[in-house]
């Protein structure tokens, strides 16, 4: 995300981010069939950062079950003071049940004041969302949420 | 709850009525539990609450059975609202055949409701609202926890208006929603636009730019006291229920947007945080240990019945049971923005010892009488107890179930685990009322469809888990799917794709084939677009081809909760 868009409201920022969500997902269906899982998740973690992810600082924001697995919105926010010699430089979005782990990486500078954004993903089936934060001082921060994708009905 | 005084009193009337004189039906309930007897209490403090939730459009007075099998998992197994039947009246001390343990559990319910009689009518409900409302004019709130438009003839009829007349008769002062929103989306909005009341939902969102559909929370002054409630919707209603009917509005439990709200109260003021919530019970439970700051929770969804509050951290949670059976009064002490003391009392609508409301029993009969040819219409009787509530079965299900089976000539059938029903006693008509009292939905097409046996298997498992996941944010506050034709095993401990084994077509005695389609009647789709006719009409002209119905003993479900 780039600190022009940072600066949009938040409408038009939702907006960009659609767009961006959109292709995607259009790349994603290039690999049908084929889903990653949670140690494909792990590799690719391991592919693009140094050091072994702690828990924490990673704040979630996305639906315990989705109400449209087209469309699920997730969200992320990093607790950084977004300071020149303490902010958070990349944030990784990983699926489980993707067709490729990777869904998506967010950089950020101090000038982004804060490290956060949201998006869309499709999701075809319940899996785990991953984010990872990569730190201006080599640490790394994981979270970890399940998005289930129900077949719907029966609600008492 | 009533003192125990009152107990002895109630315990020895029953003690005394032989068997032979249960025709005699209420006759010594009236004689010996009077209206003042329900309405006794101490009040305290500056704020008395009153809370109903889960009416289903109930008007008129019903019976009710509570549930016999209500399972817990986790963290809460075992915990109330987990507990039933005899392990139920140990854990709050009540006796066996008092008014309290036929309105709380299923024990020898039949002959129970012969004696104490029918629960619940707005008429009833009407003359306790306004008695307390008497003994304390500038210190009492009534809310309504939501699923009130929804659950009979009229409300279907009439798209809701008559229990919006009936809301507003009795002055409600806040609600919050679920089945409402089956309604569609123009519906709510106009229904809403004839409330005398806010009608709070703080989770709801517009799905294009996240804003607000409704208002989330409001601000009333009693007693002195700044009370600020916040409602909550029924965080899975697009999911559990169909989403073309609300297709641009977002729900979820979203606990940020809770923290938010009651900061927000925090802010402007508030001495009293009430969350006035259509999440279910445990769902409750959790928030209440994950945000801080709710001083009580009024819970609905999940129609549970409890006597006492449970108490999370410095947060009180009410359960006030469902059909309009039960009033929740809770009168609050507020020191310096803390509860420093409460009494609580779950008041048993009895409507054979309530005198009705003359005027809420007007509109009760004006609403009622342009259809009452149609619902009064009997269609055959029953000579089994039939009711709706237990995690895995219930005796009218199996009716549906029967119904779905004959009338569609399908070798399996699928009925949702709705909570809501009124039940009826061996030997009572079944009317068109009746069967509406546990089929009148907006998408209520029956479907004939072919599924596969691995299919099937999704399909239960997947219910399985909205029921017994550990986590209770991921539940969704029904019951299990109810399946007829087909027996099976249910481990409730396991995880989802594990819990359902030994799936056997009852037809075939053969155990379902993964790879082999079955033909399959259900209703309730949240599909948009499902074909068939509505299941009210079906399971009606099932009654109406039987005359007689019998439910033999349900053996179908074997339960595993090691």
């Amino acid at each position: 995300m780039t600190e022009t868009q940072l600066t949009l409201s938040r409408r038009q920022a939702l907006k960009g981010v659609s767009a961006f969500a959109l292709t995607l997902v259009a790349a994603g269906l290039l690999a049908p069939g084929a889903h990653a899982d949670a140690a494909a998740v792990d590799a690719a973690i391991k592919k693009l950062v140094k050091g072994t992810p702690e828990e924490g600082k990673i704040k979630l924001d996305l639906p315990q079950i989705a109400e449209n697995g087209n469309t699920v919105p997730v969200a992320f926010e990093v607790d950084s003071p977004m300071s020149k010699d303490d902010y958070v430089k990349t944030v990784h979005l990983f699926a489980e049940g993707n067709p490729s782990p990777e869904v998506a990486s967010f950089h950020f500078t101090p000038q982004s004041g804060m490290a956060r954004a949201s998006t869309r993903m499709r999701m075809a089936g319940t899996q785990n969302v991953v984010v990872v934060a990569e730190m201006s001082n080599g640490k790394v921060y994981m979270a970890k949420q399940q998005v289930k994708v129900t077949i719907g009905g029966c609600g008492g | 709850m009533l003192s125990r005084r009152e107990f002895f009193h109630l315990a020895a009337a029953t003690a005394a009525l032989p068997a032979t004189a249960l025709n005699f039906r209420s006759a010594m309930a009236r004689q010996k539990v009077m209206q003042q007897d329900l309405l006794q209490f101490d009040s305290l403090g500056q704020v008395t609450l009153l809370h109903f939730t889960d009416m289903h459009a109930q008007l008129v007075p019903i019976y009710f059975r509570e549930p016999t099998v209500n399972l817990g998992v986790g963290e809460v197994r075992g915990l109330p609202p987990h507990i039933t039947g005899k392990d139920f009246l140990g854990k709050y001390g009540i006796g066996p055949g008092t008014p309290e343990a036929y309105a709380l559990t299923d024990q020898d319910f039949t002959a129970m409701a012969k004696s104490y009689g029918k629960v619940g009518g707005v008429d009833r409900m009407a003359t306790l609202v306004k008695a307390i409302r008497a003994e304390r004019p500038d210190n009492t709130l009534l809310l309504d926890g939501g699923d009130t438009w929804q659950g009979s003839y009229t409300s279907l009829k009439t798209g809701g208006a008559d229990m919006v007349a009936v809301q507003n008769a009795l002055g409600i002062d806040a609600m919050t929603a679920h089945w409402e929103f089956t309604y569609g989306v123009d519906r709510v909005k106009e229904l809403q636009d004839s409330l005398n009341f806010p009608f709070l939902a703080s989770n709801v969102r517009d799905t294009e730019w996240q804003e607000d559909v409704f208002e989330a929370i409001k601000y009333f002054e009693k007693g002195g006291v700044k009370i600020a409630v916040i409602g909550q919707a029924f965080p899975y209603t697009p999911i559990a229920n169909p989403r073309y009917l609300m297709p641009n509005w977002s729900f979820g439990i979203n606990e940020d947007n809770m923290k938010k709200r009651v900061a927000d109260a925090q802010a402007a003021g508030a001495d009293l945080i009430v969350l006035l919530s259509h999440n279910g019970f445990d769902v409750d439970r959790k928030l209440a240990a994950r945000v801080p700051g709710i001083d009580v929770i009024l819970t609905g969804h999940t129609h549970d019945a409890l006597p006492a509050p449970v108490k999370v951290g410095n947060t009180l949670l009410i359960a006030s049971g469902s059909h309009g059976k039960f009033l929740s009064r809770l009168d609050l002490k507020i020191e310096n923005k803390q509860v420093k003391a409460y009494n609580f009392r779950l008041i048993p609508v009895f409507s054979d010892v309530i005198e009705p409301d003359k005027e809420m029993a007007a509109l009760v009969d004006k609403v009622r009488a342009p259809h009452l040819g149609e619902i009064s219409r009997e269609l055959g009787y029953t000579e089994d107890l039939l009711y709706r509530r237990g995690n895995f079965n219930g005796t009218f299900d199996d009716v549906i179930c029967q119904a779905l089976l004959a009338e569609r000539d399908a070798e399996i059938a699928l009925s949702p685990g709705f909570r809501w029903g009124a039940s009826l006693l061996p030997g009572q008509a079944i009317t068109v009322d009746d069967v509406h009292h546990h089929t009148a939905i907006t998408y209520p097409n029956v479907y004939r469809m072919e599924m596969t046996g691995e299919f099937l298997k999704t399909v239960l498992e997947d219910v399985a888990d909205n029921l017994f996941n550990v986590d209770p944010y991921y539940q969704q506050g029904g019951d299990m799917v109810r399946v007829g034709g087909m027996s099976y095993t249910i481990d409730i401990n396991k995880k989802i794709g594990s819990r359902i084994s030994n799936m056997t077509s009852l037809k075939t005695g053969k155990a379902i084939d993964p790879a082999k389609s079955y033909v399959v009647a259900g209703w309730a789709s949240v599909n948009e677009g499902t074909e068939g006719p509505p299941a009210y009409d079906l399971v009606a002209n099932y009654i109406q081809d039987q005359k007689v119905i019998k439910v033999p003993d349900n053996q179908t479900v074997k339960v595993i909760d090691a």
